[in-house]
């Protein structure tokens, strides 16, 4: 049995050029291997084009809007003023890499706060100083077959973000990647940022993304990450998204957990007409662990797409993956998440649960939890939940005194503090509960 | 008779037990006793045939026959009853399926005709109230739901169904408080007979006030390191299991 | 660890020998001549004698499915079927319809007397205790090789109103039910095996309730391949009228035989105000060999719908047989209030594959479904459960509460999980957990030292994982079901 291999049912092909047609002639690459990445990504994508709903894997999220919009690579923001940074910090500095529009901007970062043995740069002074580095993990785990969206990426590879952590390295201070995209009126500018993350034997670092637009106008960003952890080593990598209603934000992260190591990933979606978060862990080595959770808040006329895949392929692994969603208005939320445990993984321990709030007669969840089972001495689990605010305790609390929105929000809080609970480090949980606190407020 | 002799057995590649020598007559209660870690559970369960239980040296005679050469069930059905520290639970097989396949399978064994529907029954109300129990109990399946009480007093309903030569109780008074124990001590008490011998396993004392052993011994480090009298349980309660190389307060 | 090698051997030993139903009747039949085109529809409908309506029906149908795709997502694996190597068409020879079971071929009442199905009702009625004045358990249409050869107590539950033979009969004698509901609830475009079924479907069986009626006797279908080289297409059509109640069983067997054969069936129910259908299948059509040889396609769409205000349908499945079976027996609630439910026991040894599931469309006002699904997976088998939960805009209340447990014997099988779950009404309320284990070192242990061998702690356990389904069926299918269970898996210890 296959898993997740690209099915070209359904696939069209016809949307690729409006896509591809911009990249002729974009400057040359530095590397050979981005070259080749880069062609091989045009062919492919040139031979698939947008996935559509007739694919499996995009059943429930259709790009067809997102294939209406006349598409042009963002241009030179190597001036373009950017008015506040976010992050998760309350005071002092730490390193920090911004990219404006998909490119990097080395007058708003800064590496400062990084211990010896960190490697933190952008993906072109990478090609220039780390060519081997580079070669060695770009394009490793994520797969221009497999996946339109990371072809697309492949094809337009320009710019980024790679992040070693040597050996036994811990690093204190999270690292904060920052993208902000402005784009300009008209066209909806794409950009596609590539992230090569690598985590030697025992190293330890904490990650998080910012996601935020500046000003109204449309853009894709279409970014993929690679992440490899080595033996024993952890990454927690915590992301928020909030860009612009008008916005596509598709994002594939593709991590491989070496013997003993842990892949933390937590998303909050808020922001984006439309977006589509894929994550898949694959736990490589023996007794390596992973959990994905993550926070999704949609309203008006926005669509979130959460897919995961938990690749358990050696002995002793464990996952768990929660997942909460708020839905209002018009606004749509799918939920795909596939539990894979192969023969080789006895003694897997895998548990998966994705509960959804619908707010207003209009909302939709859509949602396939999935366990793909091969080994036998396994423990594995999914639950998923959908409906309302429970009536109950709503007049409960306006029985009290407390008016109705009010009361709706305290509810909502409540039904997402536990997700955010996931969030292992203080400051970061404190800093997302605000996003969540302010998505609530406007709510009202 | 059951005559244990030089009993070497490892778990998971440990050595375990280290030479147990043990003889037990019919119709004797023996108890042993040891601190943690000492190896009790593990003899309990080379006794019941459990996989993952390596013996690697010694013999286990019982009444004539090689034991260890034995599957678990043929061991159950020449008479070896183990009642669980840990009973385990069997969702969806109603307790009475679950005894009438225990002991219809144990009398084909034996030779002896299978019980119809209503012997069956007959048999086991008998028990059932000897014990005390209930017949909504029965109907519930297999240890789903039981409370520790409920489980223990299922042990001994078992082992008075299915009645024993050698009946083996493995710390039958943990997680029990003391009215359930009395409960479970008379229910074994009651069983007690110059045919079945017994063989208690125990960490405390206590468990000994209510099931009077003939000998006690104790086990510590995978041996038989001391037997005596029933007397010998109350010693080791004063002073705990120092007196073997062992501190730990009991 | 996993399964012990012994265990595995066992499993492996667990082979045709099993399967006591793979016997051949030796009988003359009506084949028609293999392959597949607009002439073999027309003469598939001529020979039974069709009105007009129907065999445009089915023209409209195969033109449909010349141009349709064989569904790719289910997680089932088989050579390309060759749909020109097969006859569409065969029946046991008989001259006219035989009056009674005088005039059936003997060695079509031996074949049946042998798997246990009686087809004579005064040695049903012998069998039954105190005899004549009490209502006998079972009605039984005997489908063989796609004909109905027999339906026993038809003149009993005329009397009531209750219209029950085979839907080739029907055609002709109530054609205006036929035409009102047959299709209506899958329609002929439905699907790639559906559609074909709509084309070349030979017989099947048909019960009518009429209002208020509640079927006294349980209604049952027993459904026999014996030819080779040819699929089997029955269509079966049920109609609950206004209050009226029917449980109504399915059994299905056929000869062992080194090629696969197609069966693909379509069952419609239709339940309106306040009526009750209770479906059962005990599916056990030859699963192949050890080494996947043979076995039987078992490509199946059912879907009832609740058309009716306050109507319940319920499925109750326990598929044991096949070498890929591929079937989700759906509920559509339309009407208000309105109840589906699936119960499912699968079992897949060896080399079978199994993607089975429901589908529960709650389209009407506080409408509920209940789905239980219990999987059990041993050998080199590998078993999917596939369903959808889909609650439409106006299912206001709507409830579903899905549990979907896999077992797993053996370190060489596969045990899946693909619900699918679409809201969008904010009040319904939609619960479902799915969880995977193996048979606990624990439990057998336990058995095994309460004296049980290890053998039948597995069918003890077994049945336990499987009582909330096997509980379900009517009492005279439970206890073959249990059964069974013990067969499917004899030797199969994890």
């Amino acid at each position: 049995m296959t898993t997740s291999l690209y099915s070209t049912r359904g696939a069209d092909p016809t949307t690729a050029p409006a896509f591809l047609a911009p990249l002729e002639g974009r400057d040359a690459a530095i590397l050979p291997v981005v070259a080749d990445l880069r062609a091989r990504g045009r062919a492919r994508f040139a031979a698939v084009g947008l996935p559509t709903v007739k694919n499996e894997a995009w059943r429930y999220t259709n790009l067809r809007e997102l294939a209406k919009q006349s598409i042009a690579p963002a241009g030179d923001s190597a001036a373009t003023p950017v008015d506040r940074l976010p992050t998760v910090r309350s005071a002092g500095a730490g390193p920090r890499l911004v990219f404006v529009d998909g490119r990097f901007r080395a007058d708003l970062s800064t590496l400062q706060g990084l211990p010896t043995g960190v490697l933190l740069t952008d993906f072109a002074s990478a090609c220039r100083d780390h060519g081997d580095l580079v070669a060695a993990h770009l394009g490793r785990l994520a797969s221009a077959d497999d996946r339109p969206l990371v072809a697309l990426n492949s094809a337009d590879l320009t710019d980024g973000v790679v992040l070693r952590v040597g050996a036994g390295v811990a690093v204190a201070e999270p690292i904060e990647l920052v993208y902000v995209t402005v784009g300009r009126e008209g066209v909806t500018a794409s950009s596609h940022p590539r992230a090569l993350i690598l985590l030697e034997t025992g190293a330890r670092a904490v990650l998080v993304e910012h996601h935020i637009s500046q000003g109204g106008a449309a853009v894709l960003s279409n970014h993929v990450a690679e992440i490899t952890i080595g033996e024993g080593a952890t990454l927690h990598h915590c992301k928020v998204q909030r860009e612009n209603d008008a916005s596509f934000h598709l994002s594939h992260i593709a991590a491989s957990v070496a013997t003993g190591g842990v892949y933390d990933n937590f998303i909050l979606t808020l922001g984006a007409r439309l977006s589509r978060n894929e994550v898949v862990s694959a736990l490589d080595g023996r007794d390596a662990r992973t959990h994905v959770s993550g926070g999704y808040m949609v309203r008006g006329h926005q669509h979130a797409d959460i897919s995961t895949v938990i690749d358990h392929a050696q002995p002793n692994g464990t996952s768990r993956e929660v997942y909460k969603g708020v839905i209002d208005d018009h606004a749509r939320a799918a939920f795909q998440g596939k539990i894979i445990v192969r023969p080789q993984a006895q003694k897997t321990d895998g548990h998966q649960l994705n509960r959804a709030l619908l707010l207003s007669d209009n909302a939709e969840i859509d949602a396939k939890p999935e366990l793909q089972i091969f080994a036998d001495d396994v423990k594995c689990s999914h639950g998923c939940t959908a409906g309302e605010l429970d009536d109950n305790a709503l007049f409960y609390l306006r029985a009290r005194g407390i008016d109705k929105e009010t009361a709706r929000g305290l509810l909502i809080g409540a039904f997402l503090a536990d997700v955010l609970d996931e969030i292992a480090e203080a400051p970061i949980r404190d800093a997302f509960q605000d996003y969540v606190a302010g998505w609530l407020e406007e709510q009202r | 008779m059951i005559e244990i002799k030089n009993l070497h057995a490892k778990v998971d590649g440990k050595d375990i037990l280290k030479g147990v020598d043990l003889t037990i007559r019919p119709g004797e209660v023996h108890a042993i006793m040891g601190p943690n870690g000492a190896g009790k559970s593990t003899l309990s369960y080379v006794l019941a045939g459990r996989d993952g239980y390596e013996v690697t040296d010694g013999s286990v005679t019982y009444y004539g026959k090689d034991l260890l050469a034995m599957e678990p069930e043929e061991r159950a059905a020449e008479g070896v009853f183990l009642a669980f520290q840990y009973p385990v639970e069997i969702p969806g097989v109603a307790n009475t399926t679950f005894l009438k396949t225990a002991i219809n399978a144990t009398r084909k064994h034996r030779g002896e005709k299978e019980l119809d529907a209503m012997q069956f029954l007959k048999l086991l109300r008998e028990k059932t109230k000897a014990l005390g129990m209930s017949d909504e109990m029965l109907k519930r399946a297999v240890n789903v739901g039981f409370s520790g009480g409920e489980k223990k007093r299922n042990e001994t309903l078992q082992m008075a169904v299915l009645e024993p030569k050698f009946a083996i109780l493995d710390e039958t008074d943990s997680g029990l408080d003391i009215d359930a124990l009395k409960i479970v001590a008379e229910g074994v008490n009651a069983l007690r007979s110059p045919e079945r011998s017994m063989l208690v396993i125990t960490h405390y004392q206590r468990l000994l006030d209510y099931i009077v052993p003939d000998y006690v011994h104790v086990l510590a480090a995978g041996r038989v390191v001391k037997s005596g009298g029933k007397d010998l349980a109350l010693e080791l309660e004063k002073n705990g299991y120092r007196d073997f190389g062992v501190d730990e307060a009991a | 660890m996993a399964a012990q090698p012994e265990t595995i051997d066992q499993v492996r030993a667990v082979t045709e020998q099993k399967y006591k139903y793979g016997f051949t009747t030796d009988i003359e039949s009506d084949v028609a001549p293999k392959g597949l085109n607009e002439d073999i529809v027309r003469f598939i409908s001529a020979k039974k004698n069709e009105p007009e309506w129907l065999l445009e029906w089915r023209l409209r149908a195969y033109r449909v499915w010349l141009t349709m795709e064989e569904p790719e997502w289910a997680a089932v694996q088989f050579p390309p079927i060759d749909y020109q190597d097969a006859h569409y068409y065969a029946a046991p020879k008989q001259k006219v319809r035989p009056k009674s079971l005088d005039e059936v071929d003997p060695e079509l009442l031996a074949t049946y007397a042998k798997l246990g199905i009686p087809l004579r009702e005064q040695e049903i009625l012998a069998g039954v205790e105190g005899s004549e004045n009490k209502s006998p358990a079972i009605a039984v249409d005997a489908v063989f090789d796609s004909v109905s050869v027999a339906t026993t107590f038809k003149a009993k539950l005329e009397e009531m109103g209750i219209i029950f033979c085979a839907i080739s009969e029907a055609v002709q004698k109530h054609p205006d039910l036929v035409k009102k509901y047959l299709g209506s609830v899958v329609p002929y475009t439905d699907n790639y095996y559906a559609t074909l079924n709509c084309a070349v479907f030979t017989d099947g069986s048909f019960v009518y309730i009429p209002k208020g009626v509640r079927c006294p006797m349980e209604l049952s279908t027993y459904f026999r391949i014996n030819q080779a080289n040819t699929g089997q297409f029955e269509r079966t059509l049920i109609i609950a009228d206004e209050g009226s109640y029917v449980s109504y069983l399915e059994g299905c067997t056929a000869p062992q035989r080194d090629e696969n054969q197609l069966h693909a069936a379509v069952v419609e129910l239709v339940a309106l105000d306040n009526a009750t259908i209770k479906y059962s299948t005990v599916q056990n059509w030859y699963p192949g060999n050890a080494e996947g040889v043979g076995g039987i396609y078992n490509f199946v769409t059912k879907r009832g719908a609740c058309r009716g205000k306050n109507s319940k349908i319920s499925w109750t499945q326990v598929e044991t047989g096949s070498a890929i079976t591929w079937k989700y027996p759906s509920c559509i609630l339309q009407g208000d209030n309105s109840v589906g439910e699936f119960y499912s026991v699968a079992i897949t040894n060896n080399r079978q594959q199994a993607d089975t599931g429901t589908k529960m469309i709650h389209i009407g006002k506080n409408t509920r479904s209940t789905i239980v699904s219990k999987g059990i997976s041993a050998g080199k088998a590998q078993q999917t459960y596939r369903g959808l939960v889909k609650i439409l805009p106006k299912a206001e209340g709507a409830r579903n509460h899905t549990q979907c447990d896999s077992l797993l014997i053996g370190d060489q099988c596969g045990a899946h999980t693909v619900p699918y779950i679409e809201s969008r009404n904010r009040s319904a309320r939609i619960e479902h957990e799915a969880t995977t284990a193996k048979i606990s070192d624990d439990q057998l242990f336990y058995c095994r030292q309460r004296g049980i061998s290890e053998e039948d702690a597995v069918s003890l356990i077994v049945n336990g994982f499987c009582k909330e389904v096997l509980k379900e069926l009517p009492m005279e299918f439970a206890v073959e079901a249990q059964k069974l269970v013990g067969i499917s898996l004899e030797g199969s210890v994890g």
